[in-house]
């Protein structure tokens, strides 16, 4: 990976502090000074890249870069351990900085606190080994590997939901990418719903620390690395399962004729619309059929006959829910539809307000006639107007 | 004959929380038909409109890739494993992370 110009030597702290590396033949003072020379980028300090952060950088990995333009929410802390509970509100870059030079002040943190798109992406790549792929989300995703393969570096690649993680190392010369094996994202209609999705917190710990791995030997040069193969894990039956994964010639990233040159726009290319706008957001506003928790409010309080229909799961329902809410979870919508009172006015609202938009689209084209979406959800009900319904 | 199909996370929902079930067929295509038949709600996440395996849907039959074995005409034999492998993303799903959910 990083080629010795002149080798990074070690001083004593740091041959005590990676004594037990330098110990094993395939580490040794070489490995060490590659793993001090090494630039590793991580997208995300999140689930994934807060293990990997702490992991690389006790390893000492010299150079670790991390993007990442959000902050530290409570809703994190259950699986991202670079985070600590008073670092609730915190940049999560500034508070990942502090976690890793904690761990080991050796370490020269690179921050962008920027959202990575077509934009920054190469020039935010150039001069990295390698880049470890922490992202949540599709656009992201195909972002990453497309600028992996266009800047020439791989990518470590791992993702989780649920019970379930997926790893590989991508973008490697003869190696697929992440379009080999999956040439186009889904569309967001049949992206897993907040309803279905949540992760299993010390799973990223693991899919992390396969990424961990994979960066320690790419860099070091040892053994084989997980590539032409795909890792699967289920944590809820501990199977671990391997799948090969091949170059595809007519990849249009990294096939012999590619067609892909150039970074695209991902929000269009995972079916968002430009600039990020979902179209379905779009649409719902056009039509005007939202009402925000305060109006809301004020209408109850008013004594307005509102009809609260809850279209969220029932396992949601039992975190919290607005007084005198009726739960109908949205796939049983369509056949529980009798029980609901077409002339009565209902607002229907879901955890942050995509659902009950579909809800709401369903239940105008069966004729009810005033049907409005409550726009954010249970979480704006509870940002302003009532505090003591929980948020998940 | 009948070979065992892993159920991956997202579509449990539709073949009642179940990881693994069993189906019939002679080749890829058949078990795949004889599976959406017993839970048809998998047809719509499985296909698209034209009856096609959808892209970001993968299918392996032990640890290949069907794409590169004849597709929906890999046969099958007994004691193999055809497993569904969609593309997965992230605890908080793409469409929160879009602005969807």
């Amino acid at each position: 990976m990083a080629t010795a110009v002149e080798p990074a030597v070690l001083n004593k702290e740091e041959i005590l502090r990676y004594s037990r590396h330098l110990i094993i033949p395939e580490v040794g003072m070489e490995g060490q000074q590659k793993l001090k020379q090494a630039r590793v980028l991580t997208i995300g300090a999140g689930g994934l890249g807060a293990p990997v952060g702490l992991y690389l950088a006790a390893a000492g990995v010299g150079t670790i870069g991390i993007v990442d333009f959000d902050v530290v929410d409570f809703s994190n802390l259950q699986r991202q351990v670079i985070h600590a509970t008073a670092d609730v509100g915190r940049s999560k870059l500034e508070s990942a900085r502090e976690s890793i030079l904690a761990i080991n002040p050796n370490v020269e943190v690179v921050g962008y606190h920027t959202r990575l798109d077509s934009s920054n992406a190469l020039e935010i790549f150039r001069g990295y080994d390698m880049v470890i792929d922490g992202t949540d989300n599709f656009p992201t995703r195909y972002l990453v590997n497309d600028a992996c393969v266009l800047s020439g570096i791989p990518n470590v690649y791992a993702s989780i939901y649920r019970f379930e993680g997926q790893a590989s190392v991508l973008g490697l010369p003869d190696g697929p990418c992440y379009r080999c094996w999956y040439p186009e994202p889904p569309p967001p209609g049949l992206v897993p719903s907040c309803a279905e999705g949540g992760v299993l917190g010390v799973l990223p710990g693991i899919m992390g620390m396969i990424q961990a791995t994979e960066a320690i030997k790419l860099i070091i040069g040892i053994g084989e690395p997980l590539k032409n193969r795909v890792l699967l894990l289920d944590a809820l039956n501990m199977k671990f399962r391997e799948l090969k994964l091949r170059k595809n010639p007519n990849c249009p990233v990294c096939g012999d004729h590619p067609t892909v040159t150039a970074l695209i726009d991902y929000q269009e290319f995972c079916g968002l619309g430009r600039g990020g706008v979902a179209p379905a957001a779009e649409a719902a506003s056009e039509e005007s059929v939202e009402i925000t928790a305060g109006e809301l409010k004020q209408e109850l309080d008013a004594g307005k006959d509102v009809f609260i229909l809850d279209v969220r799961e029932p396992f949601e329902f039992a975190i919290g829910r607005i007084p005198n809410s009726v739960l109908i979870p949205l796939g049983e919508l369509p056949r529980r539809m009798e029980e609901l009172d077409r002339e009565r006015t209902i607002v229907a609202h879901c955890k942050m307000g995509g659902r009950s938009a579909k809800a709401v689209e369903m239940l105008r084209a069966a004729g009810f006639r005033h049907v409005r979406n409550l726009t954010g959800g249970i979480l704006a009900w509870s940002d302003q107007v009532d505090p003591s319904v929980p948020k998940y | 004959m009948a070979i065992k199909v892993f159920i991956p996370t997202p579509l449990r929902a539709y073949t009642d929380r179940k990881v693994e079930v069993e189906a019939q067929g002679q080749d890829v295509g058949e078990v795949l038909e004889h599976l959406m038949q017993a839970h048809p709600q998998l047809r719509g996440q499985l296909m698209n409109p034209d009856g096609q395996l959808r892209s970001f849907v993968n299918v392996y039959l032990n640890d290949e890739d069907i794409r590169y074995t004849g597709s929906e005409k890999t046969p099958v034999k007994a004691n193999d494993t055809l497993s569904i492998v969609p593309s997965i993303a992230g605890g908080s799903p793409a469409a929160v992370a879009s602005g969807r959910c």
